[in-house]
């Protein structure tokens, strides 16, 4: 892991030495090119993840259409590139994609020497604990003494360990090569406790015999601020990705969604007005037209919507809301206002 | 049976000829009842010494021990239709599941055209199609006109199957991105493209690699140690990663080609290698014979040498094709969606989040795996069948 972090930092430097002259204007060259090149996840629950049809659904999935429906008015000018978790960096580098947005964590070495800007969050998520209900924990901090199982050689083992020493609970952890080994020992019973992302605690209970009997607890040990991120180098790639998800938030906010969104052209107040461009001209400073938000929420949704479709209670998840509430809902999803 | 009393037979003979003498065939009894039917022939087979026995006997537990199981998993209790998860989890009136074939049945045609948009897929029915009728004329020595055959399936085929996948807007198939491309088809033409390219190519390296020409024995030892020496899915890393640093978006071959071309290369210098063997098996008789007839080289290598050494040399070339046909799951590394990776990307759907669900989607690749390396390798057996009878004579 270490070693690979090493090479993907030699790779950025030169990539953006590359990538400064070169690639100054994505816009441009996305125009050009006629779509948005994504890099995606190769299949996760919820966040990208082809259906029967074969077409890419999901969190991730949906803010990459709400980008191209900003650009080009069309949420399906874009082209999804699978990225493992060791290439998806070396890919946004090369310029083979042109943004990442693969529940990837922000990191302050993400953030810097790998050159990479992170352009928000639009998951908040957290190392969480799955127990059975029979064992009667209400709170991860009763697990003294469990045994957990957990996949090795992840940050998740490291957060586990830190949690139950920061704690001063006795700890028992049982690694396993992969996430379906992990799971069927845990359900074997090998285990008191399951661990891994909380998105993924909802996924991996849905495969286990009976989910009924198995409960998430509370506490999140770590912190996951998934977000997509862009290249070094280019500003106003770095807004346009940045505003796309602000205006996503502000529309739940000010409770414009896909549906009411031609109504809300009429309204008299000056916040929506602002958002969906009947009033100032925020898209070309972006160097989009000026109706860019109303497109997004048209075509894809806000960010609510496009949360309860894919992860929450309109997808088989059902995650809640949690810290990807809005702020005056309890969570920390929080955009600057557009004005 | 004793037919001496030769009133019992209407013959027309007048002279019935001394009285010892039969007058007619005599029956021949039957066998030993030791040596036929089925408990002899376990006698014979099963039962032969202790050995045979002990093995028989654990052979038999152990299949009594495995079949039962697995026949209730993949078929008493499988679950063979439903719409989503709810089909096959657990419930009070059902605590037994076994495989979630309506997953797989959910998803079938994921799992053959993977992205391919849903109007265009009758251009990937035709194309296996036509794919079937080149392999079947080929590959059947009692079709007819198989010259034709073989023109078909190497010019014909690869210029008609271009078209229909990837599009042609002037005929009006719109253009359908290699991106879009996944399942079964990534993996057929993935291997089909991997077996008709290895194998000519790997002949000229071998050749070249036994040649006395220095620049092409060079280049052959060199692309062959080279190829050999570097691990595929660092080949298919490095076309899809790399390339994009130092070539611009619009001169970028396409991902899948990029694949497809390693992929050819990677195969061709095993072929190489394979084919050597059998060269190098000839006794040099055959070599000095060839030339003592005034043959050309070509004509040494056509018409004496490469037929002998490629009918050595065919368990080891089923082989190789069957190492690559399995390899080609390794196109995942670069993104591409073949077969397996589209079990691998419709199981972790929530929508089917069970228990039972990903057991099932292996299961699945596994048969077909099976099947398409079975069909191979006992095609490979015929061949080699039918070559060994002119050894036999």
């Amino acid at each position: 892991m270490k070693k690979n972090m090493f090479v993907s930092a030699a790779f950025g430097v030169a990539a953006a030495l590359i990538a400064g002259t070169a690639q100054a204007g994505t816009l441009d060259s996305v125009k050009q090119k006629g779509f948005l090149q994504c890099g995606s996840n190769t299949g996760l629950a919820g966040f990208g993840q082809p259906d029967a049809q074969g077409n890419w659904t999901g969190l991730d999935v949906e803010f990459c259409r709400a980008i191209s429906s900003a650009i080009f008015n069309d949420p399906t000018k874009v082209k999804f590139t699978p990225l493992s978790a060791k290439d998806r960096f070396t890919a946004l580098q090369s310029g083979e994609v042109d943004v990442l947005v693969r529940n990837t964590t922000w990191t302050i070495s993400r953030d810097t020497s790998l050159g990479l800007n992170f352009t928000g969050v639009n998951y908040y998520d957290g190392q969480g604990f799955m127990v059975r209900k029979n064992l009667k924990v209400a709170s991860a901090l009763e697990l003294n003494g469990a045994s957990v199982c957990v996949q090795q050689g992840t940050t998740t083992e490291l957060n586990l360990a830190d949690y139950f020493r920061a704690n001063k609970l006795q700890l028992k952890s049982v690694t396993f090569a992969t996430s379906d080994e992990t799971l069927k020992a845990y359900e074997a019973g090998r285990c008191d406790a399951f661990t891994t992302d909380a998105s993924g605690l909802y996924a991996e209970r849905l495969r286990l015999a009976q989910p009924d009997e198995h409960i998430v607890l509370p506490e999140i040990i770590s912190k996951e601020p998934l977000g997509p991120a862009v290249r070094h180098g280019d500003d106003q790639w770095f807004d346009i990705v940045k505003w796309v998800l602000f205006a996503q938030l502000n529309a739940e906010e000010l409770g414009v969604d896909s549906k009411n969104v031609d109504q809300m052209l009429k309204s008299d107040n000056p916040d929506i007005k602002r958002l969906l461009g009947t009033e100032g001209k925020f898209g070309e400073g972006l160097g989009l037209s000026n109706d860019w938000a109303y497109r997004v929420i048209k075509l894809v949704g806000n960010y609510g919507e496009s949360f309860e479709r894919t992860v929450g209670q309109g997808s088989p998840l059902k995650i809640k809301r949690g810290l990807n509430a809005l702020w005056n809902k309890g969570g920390l999803q929080y955009a600057p206002p557009i004005r | 049976m004793t037919a001496t009393d030769a009133s019992s037979f209407p013959t027309p003979r007048t002279d019935p000829g001394p009285a010892y003498v039969s007058r007619a065939t005599l029956q021949p009894s039957p066998p030993p009842a030791s040596t036929v039917g089925p408990w002899a022939w376990m006698r014979t087979h099963l039962f032969t010494g202790p050995v045979n026995i002990a093995l028989t006997i654990v052979i038999a537990l152990l299949l009594a021990w495995a079949i039962p199981p697995l026949l209730r998993f993949l078929v008493i209790d499988a679950i063979w239709t439903g719409q989503n998860r709810e089909a096959c989890i657990y419930t009070p009136d059902r605590t037994v599941v076994g495989a979630c074939w309506a997953f797989v049945t959910d998803r079938a045609a994921y799992f053959t055209y993977g992205s391919y948009p849903m109007a265009e897929r009758w251009r990937v029915n035709v194309f296996f199609a036509l794919l079937a009728i080149g392999v079947v004329w080929l590959l059947n020595l009692k079709a007819p006109r198989r010259d034709i055959g073989g023109i078909y399936f190497f010019v014909v085929l690869p210029i008609v199957s271009y078209i229909l996948l990837v599009g042609a807007p002037w005929l009006g198939l719109r253009t359908v991105e290699t991106n879009l491309w996944g399942g079964i088809l990534v993996t057929i033409v993935c291997s089909a493209v991997g077996i008709v390219v290895s194998l000519p190519l790997g002949i000229i390296l071998a050749l070249g690699r036994r040649s006395t020409m220095p620049a092409a024995k060079l280049f052959s030892v060199i692309f062959i140690e080279f190829v050999r020496g570097v691990p595929l899915i660092t080949v298919l890393f490095m076309a899809s990663v790399m390339l994009p640093l130092f070539v611009p978006y619009e001169f970028q071959p396409d991902k899948l080609l990029r694949a497809l071309i390693g992929i050819a290369l990677f195969a061709a210098a095993y072929m190489a290698e394979v084919v050597r063997a059998g060269l190098q098996a000839l006794p040099r008789g055959q070599y000095e014979g060839a030339m003592a007839m005034g043959l050309s080289y070509w004509q040494m290598m056509g018409l004496v040498i490469l037929p002998q050494a490629l009918k050595i040399t065919i368990p080891n070339i089923v082989n190789t094709y069957i190492g690559l046909f399995k390899d080609t799951t390794l196109v995942v590394i670069v993104g591409i969606f073949d077969f397996l990776k589209t079990i691998e990307a419709a199981r972790i759907d929530p929508t089917w989040g069970a228990p039972t669900v990903s057991a099932t989607g292996y299961v699945y690749a596994a048969v077909f795996y099976f099947i398409c390396c079975y069909l191979m390798s006992s095609y490979a057996r015929g061949v080699e069948a039918r070559l060994a009878r002119a050894d036999k004579r």
